[in-house]
């Protein structure tokens, strides 16, 4: 393990190796984020993930968010465990019948101000899953979301860049339908 | 003692369905089966239903020999398997929730993936009004001076998807554990049943996130079962690619995600970086991270481009660079070895029982994995081992991915180095009458079996069987008398997965 550790004493970290157009909007996106979460939450960001019926594949993405090419916790933003703690639900999938009242009692448990995060092509509208007797629909349909971030599931890129738009409409006092 | 193939014998065979046989019996020969099943003769691999049949896929492990046998219930009930052979007893509860037919004898009558809150009953059978209240779902009991429950979930701590465990603890000691799953079910099988093909793969690699290849792969071979369509060798050789690729990263993750559980972070921080560049390679060469859409019915969507074979075979060399290292760690730091070593043991009897698949059953003895046991193509010309360990705890379940993530890497550069020319796919036509085709695809996590009944070129019925199925029961088994605090020790080394076993 010290051989380990030793030679990350030495290595450049991950985040900044081969910069390639990615890593570069990353890093622009790094400043952005610190400035726009400092002025209004004070260097923190506290994210609750509730997964509503997800296939799982937002998750994977999501926890992706977390490894050392990404470091969301570089730029104060952090995954807690409990609601109390959260400034942010990050709601994924298709809100199914079954976790409706769950995904409720969770939002009701975050204290305010508080955002919620619609996350993956499913959480708008069911997408795929939409119409069945199974499914609610999209997360709108049960909590007021205050952005949706798109894709099948979104890369973590496209959820850093979400969370910083969240970050600037929050901060601009507009509240997003 | 009969053979699969005598059994096949006593009913009425179903002609178009392929790849193996399937009869139609009488309750009489369906008692048998379930009494083989107990025996220990025959595995169960899946039991489903449709309006007024029960179906059951059955399995001799001496001769890898597959069957399936359905048993028509007019009169909506049919003889319970479960009452015999426990692993039935959760897919049997799903089929009375699904289609209102009645297991005769089964043990265990509370509702499964039904939580009365659907606004209807039997969504896949004969439709009728939801309760009006729902009843208090009743948790097994416990007995004992001291015991306390604790509740956990359906929304967990962790960036995990929803599910209730119930423990009943004395102290620290869990006495015994009961999940409640259920809560991530989207009516995947209602929303199949007359969708086209191109619809159906698309719901098909939405089951589980972590496992779209697999299933996208599993439900197209079914679909080519059926259709009798021939695809092209390119195709095969890169949905393998897919596969092996999908299985690295999970494997990695789940690795790195293991010690996480047991707060070692540097693995998990080391694991992630590796995970991710198999994810980058695969979004480079396939167009997406999870690799989604690209199997289809006769074939795959893209091909393979000398910029993405590169891309993966520079990710495999910085695998095959930096894992080694990694493993050193795991197998030398005490604290660690502390935590896995004699945590969460299943026993290979139960593993057996249960038709366990994936890392779950080979940590456990059970040395089934569908690539080599059923060696569908290419994998019956590739060279790689299937490890298998004996002693069934969390320390064993990781030896066997660390294993598998040592032969995916010579799998995936055996693929790169003889991937065939040729075309990426072929038209999947179009057939009025039904015909039917089964597939089993070993995913990351065990065997996926997908069942279905095409008919004028859309889905009439279509089953889709998780591996979890019988590997979630045996979670409530190996956490018995360990602590409280190494469940999610326990529960990241089975990784199981909601969604697919809720569908």
């Amino acid at each position: 393990m010290r051989k380990l550790l030793f030679e990350s004493l030495f290595r450049r970290p991950f985040t900044e190796r081969a910069p390639s157009p990615d890593d570069a909007a990353l890093m622009e996106l790094a400043a952005e984020v610190g400035q726009a979460a400092r002025r209004r939450l004070g260097r923190s960001l506290s994210i609750r993930e509730v997964d509503a019926g997800s296939c799982n594949g937002c998750e994977l993405e999501i926890h992706a968010l977390n490894n050392a090419y990404y470091d969301v916790e570089r730029f104060g933003m952090r995954f807690v465990a409990s609601p109390r703690h959260a400034d942010v639900l990050l709601v994924t999938g298709p809100v199914t019948k079954n976790m409706r009242e769950a995904l409720e009692r969770t939002y009701d448990a975050v204290p305010n101000p508080k955002w919620v995060v619609a996350v993956g092509d499913c959480a708008r509208d069911g997408g795929c899953f939409a119409g069945s007797y199974a499914v609610v629909g999209g997360v709108s349909e049960v909590v007021p979301v205050d952005l949706h971030i798109p894709g099948c599931p979104p890369s973590p890129m496209a959820m850093l860049r979400g969370l910083l738009a969240l970050l600037e409409r929050a901060d601009a006092g507009v509240t997003v339908p | 003692m009969p053979s699969l193939i005598d059994l096949m014998l006593e009913g009425r065979k179903i002609q178009q369905h392929h790849p193996w046989p399937r009869a139609v019996v009488d309750a009489s020969v369906w008692k048998f089966a379930a009494g083989e099943l107990a025996q220990g003769r025959w595995s169960l691999l899946g039991l489903w239903g449709e309006p007024t049949t029960v179906h059951m896929a059955i399995m001799d492990g001496d001769t890898a020999e597959i069957a399936i046998v359905s048993l028509d219930c007019p009169d909506r009930s049919y003889p319970s398997v479960g009452k015999h052979h426990p692993p039935a007893l959760r897919l049997e509860r799903t089929v009375k929730d699904l289609f209102g037919l009645s297991a005769e004898g089964l043990p265990d009558t509370r509702p499964w993936l039904d939580h009365n809150r659907w606004g209807v009953r039997f969504p896949l059978g004969d439709r009728i009004d939801a309760l009006p209240t729902a009843a208090p779902y009743r948790f097994l009991s416990a007995q004992g001076d001291g015991l306390h429950q604790i509740a956990v979930g359906p929304v967990h701590a962790g960036i995990i998807e929803p599910g209730h465990f119930r423990f009943t603890a004395s102290g620290e000691t869990v006495v015994r554990l009961e999940q409640r799953l259920g809560y991530t079910h989207k009516g995947v099988e209602g929303l199949m049943t007359g969708a086209s093909l191109e619809r159906a793969v698309q719901l098909a690699g939405r089951v589980s996130g972590d496992s779209t290849v697999a299933y996208a792969y599993a439900f197209s071979k079914a679909a080519e079962a059926a259709l009798e369509l021939v695809v092209p060798d390119r195709a095969i050789w890169l949905r393998a690619l897919l596969a092996e690729l999908e299985r690295l990263a999970n494997h990695l993750g789940d690795i790195g995600a293991v010690c996480n559980d047991a707060s070692f972070a540097l693995m998990h921080a080391h694991c992630s970086v590796l995970r991710e560049s198999v994810l980058r390679a695969s979004n480079t060469a396939f167009g997406h991270r999870l690799m989604r859409n690209v199997i289809v019915p006769g074939g795959v969507t893209r091909d393979l481009n000398d910029e993405g074979r590169e891309i993966i075979r520079a990710a495999l060399d910085n695998i095959r660079r930096r894992f080694p290292a990694l493993v050193e760690l795991y197998d030398n730091t005490a604290s660690l070895q502390d935590r896995t070593v004699d945590t969460g043991v299943l026993k290979p009897a139960l593993a057996k029982q249960y038709a366990a698949g994936g890392y779950i059953g080979r940590a456990s003895g059970r040395s089934f994995d569908a690539r080599r046991t059923l060696a569908y193509p290419p994998y019956d010309r590739l060279r790689f081992d299937v490890p298998v360990l004996n002693e069934g705890d969390v320390n064993a379940r990781v030896w066997i991915r660390v294993r598998e993530v040592e032969q995916g890497l010579s799998l995936i550069g055996q693929i790169l180095d003889r991937l065939p020319e040729g075309p990426l796919g072929t038209h999947a036509g179009h057939r009025r009458e039904a015909r039917e085709g089964i597939a089993i695809v070993e995913g990351f996590r065990g065997d996926v079996l997908v069942w279905l009944r095409l008919r004028d070129g859309r889905v009439e019925r279509c089953h889709l069987r998780d591996p979890s199925w019988f590997q979630w029961p045996l979670l409530e088994a190996v956490i018995e008398n360990n602590i409280v605090a190494d469940f999610p020790l326990c529960n990241k080394s089975f990784n199981c997965s909601y969604s697919g076993h809720d569908l």
